[in-house]
């Protein structure tokens, strides 16, 4: 049993987190938070060249051929870094390409996507809570889309888009004609989403059986409960190193009983859903029998623990963490979106009851 | 990252289950104590049991090696065959005294302790001294050839069954606190010792209080040198913290709970179909698989010789947790059996749905047992997260 990373994994995922970290306390993250289009060119130019974009992507089309677990360590150190940008977007629609994608339209989108010469996205939620495969209404017929989706990554900046539709996935580009996008005042300005309206859009079909492109959603889930620990680790060790520097009453705020047994219990709430989500991530690649419940459980039980680690973060902070300046609030924001997007924790929760059969 | 044993661990598994199958249960109707014992003899013999412990004292003494121990364990827990014994003999004393026991002592007590021949309890806790167990006033002094011991102690598990008590006494009066303290053994059947039961809000009466007046133990009785009690005692409490921790108990009481929820009855549909019944199931089963998964990553890592981190001091109070969160779930299915005491005395795990009051109380033993939940926490601050020591001891005195 060896249930660690191993050298090349540990080796990326540092590789991830050091480049993240050093751009975005350099300013990256910052200025997307506070920029019109949430996406600094720099910044994510430079994550591509560290071949991020093309994890799960095969070698012939310039990927590492690795798996969803790459990808998760990968959205860790992303989310530990509150890193800014389309990444979760473009892992997903290049993982629905290599998986459904004709043979055209992954020589067309794989290599593209792999060294982030293109940007992609997935639209995958529609209105009313419909985020699961089975419960999509978008519709394509004749090459022809129709439909509204929500949650949609950087809609306007991607040059390919995978939409989930009954019976599969379409496949839109950038320019196609009948898109009607509307932008939205989101709380985390690092991941920025939109509503896309589809008129009789030019689409191309990706045929795949509502159960296959489930696994789509479950990819979803098991990367935003990744980020989410990522992010939940950082906000813990914020409030630590807050604690161990601020000082009152004579010496470091740290050393009172009240705020170590509110940072213990963060810690205990944090670290052991590093496990979940690590399974979770195994799960999917092994095809295991509880695969899809765990994704579920592991995107539920991070999105809480994310959004009160989140809580008690700027509580440990103070004053200091209720303020924009501070960036504990743009750890607080990613924390809502990994809670909401697709689908809150007592949404998923009921799934994994369901799949259980209870 | 891989989950599988890998054909070595599974062939080593085959040829414990194949002697499993030759040895348990036993073929004849036999006193189950003898039977037992002569089980664990076999099991001993082939390396199964006490794979730590040198066989010259009644060990197997194996190249460690936790995958294989964990293949043992799993497959006598399967057929339900007896393992090693559980109690503060084979937990704590006998690692302290191979580490840090005379010759003589080994010899003496490791085997006969392992066979459960005899039977130990702790004396640590005393009423001044709990979570400040460096405070422990019980005093020893030299007389002749024999400490005499006078004091009192508390929260001593079945200090009524045992035949000795691994004792700490404060054996030198002027040295500072933590330099006064030695860990000597007791004979626990004589005129100075005397047990007192103390019952239990469970109703059941595991530990006692024991009154120390006068009793006597000879001077070579000491583990460790004088006033190094508390270096020796550090060895067993770190033992005890692995083993409170253990993940497969919180498992299978999930699934029990599980059960529970088809079975309660709401409104004339079973419990397990109302939505919040199945939002609390769900996320307690998170935080089990959680503990699960980050168990098997810390022993990957350990393995590899890797350090694990911060998990290693979180496991008690999580473990803790998902017990409270389970009790608060059970309590609410059971109905009005909440209104009951558990079932007391033998047979008792096989009556009705107040057998889970022993959870709802119980629970609350394990959160206290073997260093507090806010003891959890400052250790979990100042060792895990770095946080500084609050006054001149901090919590020197967990012994974590």
């Amino acid at each position: 049993m060896r249930f660690r990373l191993s050298d090349d994994q540990a080796a990326l995922q540092d590789a991830v987190r050091d480049y993240a970290l050093r751009e975005g306390d350099a300013g990256a993250r910052r200025r997307a938070f506070e920029s019109d289009t949430g996406f600094d060119a720099d910044f994510w130019s430079g994550l591509m060249d560290l071949g991020v974009g093309g994890l799960a992507c095969p070698e012939d089309a310039g990927g590492l051929g690795l798996g969803v677990t790459d990808l998760a360590l990968a959205a860790e150190a992303l989310g530990y870094a509150g890193a800014p940008g389309p990444f979760l977007g473009q892992v997903l629609a290049a993982l629905a390409i290599d998986r459904f994608g004709s043979p055209a339209q992954k020589d067309r989108w794989l290599p593209a996507l792999a060294t982030g010469q293109a940007i992609g996205t997935v639209a995958l939620a529609e209105a009313g809570d419909r985020v699961r495969a089975a419960d999509w209404t978008a519709r394509l017929e004749g090459g022809r889309l129709s439909g509204e989706k929500r949650q949609v990554l950087y809609p306007e900046l991607a040059d390919i888009t995978v939409v989930g539709v009954a019976g599969g996935f379409a496949l839109v580009e950038k320019d196609a004609a009948g898109q009607t996008f509307e932008a939205l005042d989101v709380a985390d300005r690092t991941r920025r989403i939109g509503h896309v309206a589809y008129a009789e859009t030019p689409a191309d079909a990706m045929p795949a059986e509502a159960d296959a492109a489930e696994a789509l959603v479950d990819a979803a889930l098991v990367l935003t409960a990744a980020d989410a620990f990522g992010g939940a680790r950082r906000l813990l060790d914020m409030s630590v190193d807050y604690a161990k520097t601020r000082e009152q009453f004579g010496g470091p705020i740290g050393r009172f009983q009240g705020l170590k047994h509110q940072l213990a219990n963060m810690a205990v709430e944090v670290e052991p859903a590093r496990g979940l989500y690590w399974y979770a991530a195994y799960a999917f690649d092994h095809g295991a029998p509880d695969a899809r419940r765990v994704a579920a459980l592991a995107k539920a039980h991070l999105g809480d623990v994310y959004m009160q680690t989140a809580r008690a973060a700027v509580e440990a902070h103070g004053g200091i963490g209720y303020t924009w300046e501070y960036d504990a609030q743009i750890w607080f924001k990613r924390a809502m979106f990994d809670f909401a997007y697709l689908g809150a924790p007592s949404r998923h929760r009921e799934h994994a009851a369901r799949l259980a059969g209870w | 990252m891989d989950l599988e044993l890998g054909s070595e661990y599974e062939a080593f598994r085959q040829e414990v289950a194949a002697f499993l199958a030759a040895h348990w249960p036993p073929a004849k109707e036999t006193d189950a104590r003898a039977a037992a014992s002569a089980f664990r003899e076999r099991a001993v013999a082939r390396g199964y049991l006490y794979r730590s412990i040198p066989k010259a004292y009644g060990g197997s003494e194996q190249a460690p090696d936790p995958l294989k121990g964990r293949v043992i364990r799993e497959e006598f827990a399967r057929v339900g065959a007896p393992g090693e014994l559980q109690g503060p003999g084979v937990s704590m004393l006998v690692p302290t005294l191979l580490a840090c026991g005379a010759d003589w002592q080994k010899e003496r007590f490791v085997a006969p302790t392992l066979r459960g021949e005899i039977v130990w309890c702790q004396g640590y806790s005393e009423p001044g001294a709990g979570s400040d167990l460096a405070s422990l006033r019980t005093r020893g002094a030299l007389e002749g050839e024999s400490w005499v011991i006078s004091g009192q102690k508390v929260w001593t598990t079945m200090a009524h069954l045992a035949d000795y008590m691994f004792i700490l006494v404060r054996t030198e009066p002027d040295a500072a606190k933590h330099d006064g303290i030695s860990y000597l053994l007791l004979d626990m059947k004589q005129p100075g010792v005397t047990v007192r039961p103390l019952k239990q809000m469970t109703g059941g009466r595991e530990f006692n209080e024991v009154f120390l007046d006068g009793a006597r133990t000879p001077k070579d009785w000491i583990v460790g040198e004088r006033g190094r009690g508390w270096q020796v005692s550090r060895t067993t409490l770190k033992h005890e913290r692995d083993t409170v921790g253990g993940q497969s108990r919180t498992e299978d009481m999930f699934g029990k709970l599980v059960e529970l929820a088809k079975d309660a009855q709401r409104e004339g549909q079973p419990a397990l179909a109302s939505g919040d019944v199945r939002q609390e199931l769900a996320r307690i089963e998170a935080y089990v698989l959680a503990q699960r998964y980050s168990a098997y990553r810390q022993m990957s890592m350990d393995l590899a010789g890797q350090d694990a981190g911060l998990i290693g001091v979180l496991n008690k109070l999580n473990g803790t947790m998902i017990g409270h969160h389970i009790a608060n779930l059970a309590q609410d299915l059971i109905g009005d059996a909440a209104l009951l005491m558990p079932p007391q005395g033998r047979g008792g795990n096989r009556r009705g749905d107040e057998k889970w009051v022993n959870q709802i109380m119980g629970s609350l033993g394990v959160a206290i047992a073997g260093g507090a939940s806010n003891i959890q926490r400052n250790v979990i601050a100042e060792r895990g997260l770095g946080l500084p020591r609050d006054g001149a001891e901090g919590q020197k005195g967990t012994g974590a």
